[in-house]
């Protein structure tokens, strides 16, 4: 009931208004830019058309000294829509394109306080990677 | 990770029971699947059904059946049940020196990352993709 397919620059103002009703801080032009890239930028459409939700994520390598994987960079779903297989239709969609490009493992960072995305990426089979991240706030 | 044996118990006879809502097993029949013993999992169990995640079925052939919701059931509500929560824990000697409230922050930081990987994993991903 999903259609899952590229994102246009008509997607923007979708894309970004969700964004922002999720997360609480607007940032058009990063979703301008980051779309401008040309990394995997795909979006989520109900069979009545309506914007589900979108995904977005390229193949890195070398950073942090790890091989090629590729990356999940962000996720977002309409809240109304969610328990509709729509998280996973973006996540299968952009893992098929990852393999295309010849890369066998997908990565991603999660608040490890988001215990719902954290939930989410688990049930797509996903589980802790070989990188910790570190952190410290500067004085 | 160490986890206190009831514990274990509690979610080896969830997720056992979780894998068909339909059967019905007692604490013999699940005690003899994990090789432990049945008094202590007939506790477990008892402390499972007052949380609503089995249900007692009387009669002959009466044991527990799986009542919770295999995707919103995580590992932690089964760990919780049993094991004393970070907060709620009582202060330990020591624990407000300087050398102690150093340790105390990393102890919380390794209890933080296991209570967000308990978190994350539904039975349901668990039943999935055992690992």
């Amino acid at each position: 009931m999903v259609a899952v397919r590229p994102a246009q620059a008509t997607d923007l103002p979708a894309i970004s208004a969700l964004d922002a009703r999720l997360t609480g801080t607007s940032k058009p032009d990063y979703w301008r830019d980051r779309l401008a890239l040309g990394l995997h930028f795909l979006v989520a459409e109900t069979d009545k058309g309506t914007f589900a939700g979108f995904i977005a994520g390229e193949v890195r390598a070398w950073e942090f000294g790890q091989p090629p994987a590729g990356w999940v960079f962000a996720i977002q779903i309409d809240p109304k829509l969610r328990l509709k297989g729509v998280g996973s239709a973006l996540f299968e969609a952009l893992v098929a394109r990852f393999k295309a490009e010849g890369v066998t493992r997908v990565r991603t960072l999660v608040d490890r306080k988001d215990h719902l995305i954290l939930s989410f990426f688990r049930a797509q089979g996903m589980v802790a990677g070989p990188s910790l991240q570190l952190d410290m706030e500067l004085p | 990770m160490k986890l206190q044996t009831a514990t274990r118990l509690g979610l080896y006879a969830t997720l056992e029971l979780a894998r068909d809502p339909a059967q019905i097993l007692s604490s013999a029949d699940l005690a003899e699947r994990f090789g432990v013993s049945t008094h202590h999992l007939a506790k477990v169990l008892r402390t499972l059904s007052t949380a609503g995640l089995v249900q007692a079925e009387r009669g002959a052939s009466g044991g527990y059946r799986f009542t919770g919701n295999r995707r919103r059931v995580t590992l932690m509500d089964i760990v919780a049940l049993f094991e004393s929560t970070p907060g709620r824990r009582a202060k330990e000697p020591g624990e407000e020196t300087e050398i102690g409230s150093a340790l105390q922050r990393v102890l919380a930081e390794i209890d933080e990352i296991a209570e967000a990987t308990l978190r994350s994993v539904s039975l349901e991903t668990m039943l999935k993709r055992p690992t």
